[in-house]
């Protein structure tokens, strides 16, 4: 490559601190550095996000994100609904994967109230998060390249899957993307044999699609050379950052809060957790593609096994849903990393304190580090690598 | 080799773009207000009331319990209760909503509403035609536009609609089994005791 993220980072003015301005000149060399703001509105930051990025020519010197015009107050309105009320909110988070923001949110008033699940629910929360990573994948991938410039065709391939996947989630909840499906204490509604079978057909057809996506994309001159040694994150600083998910293990470090946590019942599932070597884009695109493989037999073993019986916890109650005094964090894997609600209960109707760990938002705090004397163009890539969604950084 | 990558792509773009025209499943376009494609039973868009029978006055079955108002998400019902009583399906005397409304645009189909409802007496709809040019009386659906029969829901969720019946019809079975029950008690017990007939079986209806 050209240049690397530490010849730069060795550079004097790359994070020189420098007063606020619209131009601010440099007293060395008689250059200036030009401020430039991405977005809010800019088509490439995936809905509402800014970054104040200062300029050495073509070089990122300084970047600051700028967030939270999408901010819908959740975690207040949280405290002030009740715990069910709640539930349909999360969709709202993450919009592209509502349903492990419910599995989240259930897992966390789980634990507060010490429910049980049925052992169906659990299989079925399994078989619709993983179709979630799956179709999330999908399209991270798929704005990535479109990110990149291949306008429309790759992206249109992961929009295809997802499609099928979204017409599963419509028939078994009703609704595409704000599914709304899980309760505490189980899921919503029971999936019929039909349903079953239509998801057996649906993930039969998912590996050609990934074989289809990596012939296509993985060995492109193209993708290569703007994706390998772009915007690398080291693992100790990842670590450090508390990034998570796929950001994490692109770097190189094992951690798989459904292999650390053993939540729900991923200990039957034989799946491995794939790790990057280098953190660069290169590798966060291959290892959502090689997850989106592990996803894939994941769901194949799922619906194998899955057994008959209720979805619903009988004691589960839906009205007047008072749990003891406490405070409880669930936490699971989602597509985009670990996704965690903590809530403190004084035994009332409503929580006391309702908290969200999103993370997106955590994700996007090292994006200067991962800009720093990388090429403007590149910086659109580096954020579609880190795979946002402005409805949970923002809340 | 140098540009096998774009060749690569190529091929893939025009096998798929020569496939969307032969294989049947993936003309998925559908001419939307001439063609139609039918509501799948699952889905949800707005709420509305359920009434038995042929007057939609007389058959609503809410019961003006305020539950899902309390319980919405984003409050968008809002109810007034009755001063009188009618009979509900069972016959019990009960209140009943004299203002029902639901704000069409600040519902976002959740459902919760169905969920804890517990009479039945509210479902969702799959209409998804909702659009007006009117901003603020037309958004606003009071419980004449909110009350469709219960044939209606039949049609729109048959699955859901006939494991309603059935429970309702469990629930009304029991209720005529305890009242019949009860009244057969009383009335060996007025038998039994002679000196005091009047009043005892009203009171043990209403158990």
């Amino acid at each position: 490559m050209m240049h690397s993220a530490t010849d730069m980072a060795a550079d004097p003015r790359a994070r020189a601190t420098r007063p606020e301005g619209t131009l601010v000149s440099d007293p060395d060399d008689g250059t200036e550095l030009l401020e430039v703001s991405m977005g809010p509105h800019h088509p490439s930051t995936h809905g509402v996000f800014r970054m104040d990025v200062a300029l050495d020519g073509e070089k990122v010197a300084r970047l600051k994100p700028v967030f939270g015009y999408l901010h819908r107050n959740h975690e207040k309105l949280g405290e002030g609904n009740s715990y069910l009320a709640s539930m349909p909110y999360t969709d709202r988070l993450d919009y592209i994967c509502s349903l492990t923001n419910n599995w989240a949110y259930a897992l966390a008033v789980e634990k507060l109230a010490g429910q049980e699940v049925p052992e169906r629910a659990e299989y079925l929360r399994v078989i619709v998060g993983e179709l979630t990573r799956v179709q999330n994948h999908a399209l991270s991938v798929g704005f990535l390249l479109q990110d990149m410039g291949a306008s429309g065709t790759p992206l249109m391939y992961g929009f295809r899957e997802r499609e099928k996947i979204l017409d599963l989630f419509e028939a078994l909840t009703g609704s595409r993307m704000m599914c709304n499906y899980m309760r505490f204490g189980g899921c919503r509604v029971d999936a019929t044999p039909e349903w079953l079978d239509a998801t057996r057909k649906v993930v039969a057809g998912l590996p050609g699609f990934a074989d289809e996506f990596e012939a296509l994309l993985c060995t492109n001159e193209i993708l290569m050379a703007r994706t390998q040694g772009v915007g690398i994150l080291k693992p100790d600083l990842a670590v450090s950052a508390g990034i998570t998910g796929p950001m994490l293990r692109a770097s190189g470090v094992n951690y798989d809060i459904r292999k650390v946590d053993h939540y729900s019942i991923y200990d039957r599932f034989d799946f491995k957790v794939p790790l990057g070597d280098h953190g660069d884009v290169y590798d966060r695109f291959m290892i959502r593609l090689l997850e989106l493989r592990q996803s894939i037999g994941i769901l194949e073993q799922a619906l194998k096994d899955i057994p008959g019986g209720p979805v619903m916890d009988p004691k589960a109650k839906i009205r007047n849903f008072r749990p003891k005094p406490g405070e409880a964090y669930g936490r699971i894997e989602a597509p985009k990393g670990e996704l965690g609600f903590y809530l403190i209960s004084d035994g009332g109707p409503n929580p006391y304190r309702y908290r969200v760990r999103p993370p997106s938002f955590v994700n996007l705090t090292v994006l200067e580090d991962m800009c720093l004397g990388h090429n403007v163009a590149d910086v659109v890539l580096i954020l579609g690598s880190v795979d946002i969604v402005l409805g949970e950084v923002d809340r | 080799m140098l540009g096998e990558g774009i060749l690569k792509g190529l091929a893939e773009t025009a096998k798929n773009f020569a496939g969307s025209y032969v294989s049947k499943e993936r003309l998925t376009t559908v001419q939307y207000p001439e063609e139609r494609v039918a509501p799948i039973e699952a889905s949800r868009v707005f709420p509305f009331l359920v009434y038995d029978g042929g007057d939609w006055q007389a058959g609503l079955r809410c019961v003006a319990c305020q539950i899902c108002e309390k319980e919405c998400p984003p409050k968008c019902i809002y109810i007034e209760k009755s001063k009188d009583k009618k009979p509900d399906y069972v016959g019990k005397p009960q209140i009943y909503p004299a203002r029902f409304d639901i704000d069409v645009s600040v519902c976002m189909s959740c459902q919760i509403c169905v969920e804890v409802c517990p009479f039945e007496a509210i479902k969702m709809d799959t209409e998804f035609e909702l659009a007006t040019d009117d901003r603020f009386g037309g958004l606003l659906r009071s419980r004449d536009q909110l009350a469709k029969s219960n044939e209606y829901y039949h049609g729109i969720h048959p699955t859901e609609a006939a494991e309603v019946d059935a429970r309702l019809a469990e629930e009304k079975a029991k209720v005529e089994a305890k009242a019949k029950a009860a009244a057969e008690a009383a009335a060996a017990k007025a038998a039994a005791e002679p000196a005091t007939p009047a009043a005892k079986p009203a009171g043990g209806e209403s158990k």
